[in-house]
Protein backbone atom coordinates (compact mmCIF):
# COMPACT_ATOMS: atom_id res chain seq x y z
CA UNK A 1 0.00 0.00 0.00
CA UNK A 2 2.93 2.32 0.40
CA UNK A 3 3.90 5.36 2.88
CA UNK A 4 0.82 7.03 5.02
CA UNK A 5 2.02 10.70 3.55
CA UNK A 6 0.12 13.81 4.67
CA UNK A 7 1.02 16.78 2.05
CA UNK A 8 0.11 20.07 3.54
CA UNK A 9 -0.22 23.74 2.43
CA UNK A 10 -1.74 26.92 2.93
CA UNK A 11 -3.58 28.73 0.27
CA UNK A 12 -2.99 30.83 -2.77
CA UNK A 13 -0.10 29.93 -4.10
CA UNK A 14 1.40 27.58 -1.87
CA UNK A 15 -1.24 24.94 -2.32
CA UNK A 16 -0.68 25.76 -5.90
CA UNK A 17 2.95 24.82 -5.42
CA UNK A 18 2.16 21.55 -3.28
CA UNK A 19 -0.46 19.95 -5.98
CA UNK A 20 2.28 20.43 -9.10
CA UNK A 21 4.68 18.19 -7.06
CA UNK A 22 1.62 15.15 -7.20
CA UNK A 23 3.28 12.95 -9.26
CA UNK A 24 5.98 12.36 -6.17
CA UNK A 25 3.51 10.56 -4.17
CA UNK A 26 1.14 9.02 -6.47
CA UNK A 27 1.28 4.87 -5.12
CA UNK A 28 1.51 6.06 -1.73
CA UNK A 29 -1.62 6.89 0.58
CA UNK A 30 -1.59 10.20 0.11
CA UNK A 31 -4.11 12.63 2.30
CA UNK A 32 -4.11 16.49 1.24
CA UNK A 33 -4.53 19.34 3.65
CA UNK A 34 -5.37 22.70 3.13
CA UNK A 35 -7.46 25.77 3.95
CA UNK A 36 -9.63 26.74 1.24
CA UNK A 37 -12.11 24.25 0.73
CA UNK A 38 -13.02 25.30 -2.97
CA UNK A 39 -9.63 24.02 -4.06
CA UNK A 40 -10.50 20.11 -3.18
CA UNK A 41 -10.83 19.76 -6.77
CA UNK A 42 -6.88 19.65 -8.01
CA UNK A 43 -6.17 17.34 -5.21
CA UNK A 44 -7.98 14.63 -6.91
CA UNK A 45 -9.64 11.60 -5.70
CA UNK A 46 -7.93 11.44 -2.14
CA UNK A 47 -9.16 12.04 1.57
CA UNK A 48 -9.06 16.03 1.69
CA UNK A 49 -8.83 18.00 4.84
CA UNK A 50 -8.86 21.85 5.79
CA UNK A 51 -7.58 23.71 8.84
CA UNK A 52 -8.41 27.02 10.06
CA UNK A 53 -5.19 29.09 8.47
CA UNK A 54 -2.28 31.22 10.66
CA UNK A 55 0.29 33.26 9.45
CA UNK A 56 3.24 35.36 10.95
CA UNK A 57 1.37 38.26 10.73
CA UNK A 58 -1.87 37.30 12.90
CA UNK A 59 -0.08 34.35 15.16
CA UNK A 60 -2.90 34.96 17.90
CA UNK A 61 -4.62 31.96 15.24
CA UNK A 62 -1.78 29.53 16.48
CA UNK A 63 -4.27 27.37 18.78
CA UNK A 64 -6.94 27.02 16.75
CA UNK A 65 -4.81 25.86 13.51
CA UNK A 66 -2.58 23.70 15.53
CA UNK A 67 -5.91 22.03 17.23
CA UNK A 68 -7.16 21.70 13.49
CA UNK A 69 -3.95 20.26 12.70
CA UNK A 70 -3.51 17.40 15.26
CA UNK A 71 -6.78 16.70 14.41
CA UNK A 72 -5.78 16.05 10.72
CA UNK A 73 -2.64 14.15 12.02
CA UNK A 74 -4.54 11.93 14.49
CA UNK A 75 -6.86 10.78 11.81
CA UNK A 76 -4.06 10.32 8.45
CA UNK A 77 -0.89 9.35 11.29
CA UNK A 78 1.31 9.75 8.14
CA UNK A 79 4.66 8.40 8.27
CA UNK A 80 5.97 11.43 6.29
CA UNK A 81 4.98 15.00 5.61
CA UNK A 82 5.62 16.65 2.44
CA UNK A 83 4.72 20.99 2.78
CA UNK A 84 5.35 23.91 0.45
CA UNK A 85 4.64 26.05 3.41
CA UNK A 86 3.31 28.11 5.43
CA UNK A 87 3.69 28.44 9.17
CA UNK A 88 0.70 25.50 9.61
CA UNK A 89 2.90 23.34 7.41
CA UNK A 90 5.48 23.67 10.28
CA UNK A 91 3.02 23.26 13.00
CA UNK A 92 2.46 20.03 11.53
CA UNK A 93 5.82 18.74 10.98
CA UNK A 94 6.35 20.06 14.77
CA UNK A 95 3.37 17.81 16.13
CA UNK A 96 4.60 15.02 14.57
CA UNK A 97 7.98 14.55 14.73
CA UNK A 98 7.74 13.08 18.61
CA UNK A 99 5.79 10.49 16.92
CA UNK A 100 8.40 9.38 14.58
CA UNK A 101 7.15 11.17 11.26
CA UNK A 102 9.65 12.22 8.85
CA UNK A 103 9.29 15.90 7.37
CA UNK A 104 10.41 17.55 4.18
CA UNK A 105 10.02 21.23 3.87
CA UNK A 106 10.04 22.69 0.04
CA UNK A 107 10.40 26.55 0.72
CA UNK A 108 8.78 28.39 -2.15
CA UNK A 109 9.62 29.29 -5.39
CA UNK A 110 8.24 33.00 -3.84
CA UNK A 111 11.59 33.19 -1.63
CA UNK A 112 13.84 33.89 -4.50
CA UNK A 113 16.24 36.29 -2.31
CA UNK A 114 16.21 34.94 1.29
CA UNK A 115 14.51 31.67 3.04
CA UNK A 116 11.23 32.36 4.09
CA UNK A 117 10.32 32.81 7.85
CA UNK A 118 9.16 29.56 8.31
CA UNK A 119 11.54 27.71 6.07
CA UNK A 120 14.68 29.47 7.98
CA UNK A 121 12.93 27.38 11.39
CA UNK A 122 12.04 24.19 9.30
CA UNK A 123 15.47 23.33 9.46
CA UNK A 124 14.91 22.76 13.49
CA UNK A 125 11.67 20.57 12.83
CA UNK A 126 12.09 18.97 9.18
CA UNK A 127 14.14 16.07 8.54
CA UNK A 128 15.10 17.63 5.50
CA UNK A 129 14.91 21.61 3.72
CA UNK A 130 14.78 22.46 0.22
CA UNK A 131 14.77 25.62 -1.74
CA UNK A 132 13.87 25.64 -5.09
CA UNK A 133 16.65 28.46 -6.24
CA UNK A 134 20.35 27.17 -6.15
CA UNK A 135 21.91 30.30 -5.19
CA UNK A 136 19.95 29.79 -1.86
CA UNK A 137 21.54 26.14 -1.26
CA UNK A 138 23.84 25.44 1.37
CA UNK A 139 25.06 23.35 3.30
CA UNK A 140 22.02 22.71 5.35
CA UNK A 141 19.20 23.63 2.52
CA UNK A 142 19.20 21.43 -0.50
CA UNK A 143 18.24 22.35 -4.15
CA UNK A 144 16.24 19.35 -6.21
CA UNK A 145 14.81 21.25 -8.60
CA UNK A 146 11.56 23.83 -9.02
CA UNK A 147 8.00 23.82 -9.49
CA UNK A 148 8.36 25.57 -12.85
CA UNK B 1 -4.61 41.01 3.12
CA UNK B 2 -5.85 43.53 0.77
CA UNK B 3 -4.48 45.05 -2.04
CA UNK B 4 -6.34 48.49 -2.37
CA UNK B 5 -3.63 49.75 -4.73
CA UNK B 6 -4.16 47.16 -7.54
CA UNK B 7 -8.15 47.37 -7.04
CA UNK B 8 -8.42 50.80 -7.34
CA UNK B 9 -5.62 50.99 -10.44
CA UNK B 10 -7.78 48.43 -12.47
CA UNK B 11 -11.50 50.34 -11.35
CA UNK B 12 -9.87 53.34 -13.02
CA UNK B 13 -9.07 51.66 -16.15
CA UNK B 14 -12.07 50.17 -16.45
CA UNK B 15 -13.90 53.14 -16.27
CA UNK B 16 -11.69 54.67 -18.83
CA UNK B 17 -12.23 51.16 -21.13
CA UNK B 18 -15.69 51.16 -20.84
CA UNK B 19 -16.38 48.34 -23.73
CA UNK B 20 -13.96 46.24 -22.27
CA UNK B 21 -15.44 43.35 -19.31
CA UNK B 22 -13.60 43.84 -16.50
CA UNK B 23 -13.74 41.68 -12.95
CA UNK B 24 -11.95 41.82 -10.06
CA UNK B 25 -11.39 39.50 -7.09
CA UNK B 26 -10.97 41.97 -4.14
CA UNK B 27 -10.79 39.32 -1.30
CA UNK B 28 -10.71 41.58 1.91
CA UNK B 29 -9.36 45.27 0.63
CA UNK B 30 -11.83 47.82 1.56
CA UNK B 31 -11.92 49.56 -1.84
CA UNK B 32 -15.51 48.36 -3.50
CA UNK B 33 -14.23 48.99 -7.63
CA UNK B 34 -17.86 51.57 -9.14
CA UNK B 35 -17.42 50.51 -12.72
CA UNK B 36 -15.50 47.04 -12.84
CA UNK B 37 -17.36 43.90 -11.81
CA UNK B 38 -15.81 42.65 -8.69
CA UNK B 39 -16.59 39.79 -6.42
CA UNK B 40 -14.60 38.92 -2.73
CA UNK B 41 -13.15 35.93 -3.63
CA UNK B 42 -13.78 33.08 -6.33
CA UNK B 43 -13.84 29.23 -5.88
CA UNK B 44 -10.45 27.90 -7.26
CA UNK B 45 -12.37 26.06 -10.09
CA UNK B 46 -14.46 29.85 -11.06
CA UNK B 47 -10.95 31.68 -10.63
CA UNK B 48 -9.16 28.96 -12.97
CA UNK B 49 -11.78 29.07 -15.70
CA UNK B 50 -11.79 33.09 -15.22
CA UNK B 51 -8.10 33.06 -16.22
CA UNK B 52 -8.64 30.45 -19.09
CA UNK B 53 -10.71 32.64 -20.60
CA UNK B 54 -9.71 35.96 -20.09
CA UNK B 55 -7.08 38.23 -22.74
CA UNK B 56 -5.01 39.53 -20.50
CA UNK B 57 -4.73 38.49 -16.22
CA UNK B 58 -3.90 41.12 -14.05
CA UNK B 59 -2.75 40.46 -10.65
CA UNK B 60 -0.61 40.52 -7.79
CA UNK B 61 3.08 39.29 -8.21
CA UNK B 62 2.22 36.15 -6.58
CA UNK B 63 2.85 32.62 -7.07
CA UNK B 64 -0.35 31.10 -7.45
CA UNK B 65 -0.96 33.99 -9.65
CA UNK B 66 2.03 33.27 -11.94
CA UNK B 67 1.57 29.44 -12.13
CA UNK B 68 -2.32 29.81 -12.65
CA UNK B 69 -1.02 32.14 -15.55
CA UNK B 70 1.48 30.17 -17.12
CA UNK B 71 -0.48 26.54 -17.13
CA UNK B 72 -3.11 28.57 -18.83
CA UNK B 73 -1.34 29.54 -21.48
CA UNK B 74 -2.38 33.54 -20.84
CA UNK B 75 -0.53 37.00 -20.33
CA UNK B 76 -0.18 38.37 -17.01
CA UNK B 77 0.47 41.89 -15.78
CA UNK B 78 1.41 41.93 -12.41
CA UNK B 79 1.41 45.11 -9.56
CA UNK B 80 3.78 43.74 -6.68
CA UNK B 81 2.97 43.97 -2.71
CA UNK B 82 4.50 45.74 -0.99
CA UNK B 83 5.18 46.11 2.73
CA UNK B 84 5.42 49.76 2.90
CA UNK B 85 1.89 50.07 2.04
CA UNK B 86 0.75 47.04 4.39
CA UNK B 87 0.17 44.78 1.59
CA UNK B 88 2.13 42.19 2.24
CA UNK B 89 4.80 41.16 5.20
CA UNK B 90 7.58 41.30 3.37
CA UNK B 91 8.97 42.58 0.03
CA UNK B 92 9.68 39.11 -1.72
CA UNK B 93 7.08 39.98 -4.32
CA UNK B 94 9.81 42.64 -5.66
CA UNK B 95 11.91 39.49 -5.77
CA UNK B 96 9.40 37.64 -7.46
CA UNK B 97 9.30 40.28 -9.91
CA UNK B 98 13.07 40.50 -10.45
CA UNK B 99 13.43 36.23 -10.46
CA UNK B 100 10.32 35.21 -11.99
CA UNK B 101 8.90 38.08 -14.08
CA UNK B 102 11.56 38.12 -16.52
CA UNK B 103 9.82 34.97 -17.98
CA UNK B 104 8.07 35.04 -21.36
CA UNK B 105 4.78 36.08 -21.25
CA UNK B 106 4.83 37.70 -17.30
CA UNK B 107 4.64 41.42 -17.53
CA UNK B 108 5.62 43.59 -14.18
CA UNK B 109 4.11 47.00 -13.94
CA UNK B 110 5.91 49.82 -11.58
CA UNK B 111 3.18 51.68 -10.08
CA UNK B 112 -0.51 52.16 -10.53
CA UNK B 113 -0.19 54.31 -13.83
CA UNK B 114 2.91 51.91 -15.27
CA UNK B 115 0.54 49.36 -14.86
CA UNK B 116 -2.74 51.27 -16.60
CA UNK B 117 -0.52 52.39 -19.51
CA UNK B 118 0.95 48.40 -20.15
CA UNK B 119 -3.00 46.73 -19.69
CA UNK B 120 -4.15 49.07 -22.73
CA UNK B 121 -0.76 48.51 -24.51
CA UNK B 122 -0.91 44.40 -23.67
CA UNK B 123 -4.61 44.42 -24.80
CA UNK B 124 -3.98 46.22 -28.17
CA UNK B 125 -1.05 43.38 -28.59
CA UNK B 126 -3.13 40.96 -27.73
CA UNK B 127 -5.97 41.98 -30.36
CA UNK B 128 -2.82 41.47 -33.10
CA UNK B 129 -1.78 38.31 -31.32
CA UNK B 130 1.58 40.44 -30.26
CA UNK B 131 0.99 40.01 -26.54
CA UNK B 132 3.88 37.72 -24.88
CA UNK B 133 1.63 34.73 -23.85
CA UNK B 134 3.65 32.19 -21.39
CA UNK B 135 4.06 28.95 -23.21
CA UNK B 136 1.70 26.32 -21.45
CA UNK B 137 3.30 24.17 -19.55
CA UNK B 138 2.66 20.68 -17.76
CA UNK B 139 0.22 20.59 -14.51
CA UNK B 140 3.13 19.18 -12.77
CA UNK B 141 6.84 19.82 -12.08
CA UNK B 142 9.82 18.74 -13.33
CA UNK B 143 9.82 14.58 -12.98
CA UNK B 144 13.25 14.78 -11.85
CA UNK B 145 12.08 17.06 -8.79
CA UNK B 146 9.33 15.23 -7.87
CA UNK B 147 11.20 11.75 -8.78
CA UNK B 148 13.99 13.22 -5.60
CA UNK B 149 10.71 13.80 -3.20
CA UNK B 150 9.50 10.14 -4.05
CA UNK B 151 12.87 8.88 -3.39
CA UNK B 152 12.61 11.24 0.07
CA UNK B 153 9.08 9.44 0.99
CA UNK B 154 10.48 6.09 0.04
CA UNK B 155 13.63 6.32 2.02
Amino acid sequence: MGKRVLAIASGGGHFIQLMRLQPAWAGHQVSVATVDPSTRTLAGDVPFYTFRDVSRADWWRIPAAALDIARILLAVRPQVIITTGALPGLIAAALARPFGTKSLWVDSIANSEVLSGSGAQAGLVCNQVVTQWPHLASDRVDNWGSVL
Amino acid sequence: MPFDRLTRAMDEWAAANPHIPVEIQIGRGDYEPRHARWVRKLPLSDYQARVQACALFVAHCGMGSIISAIEAGKPILMLPRLATQGEHNTDHQLATARHVGTRPGLHVAADSDDLKARASALLADAAHDAAGAPAPISRFADPAFTARIRAFIES
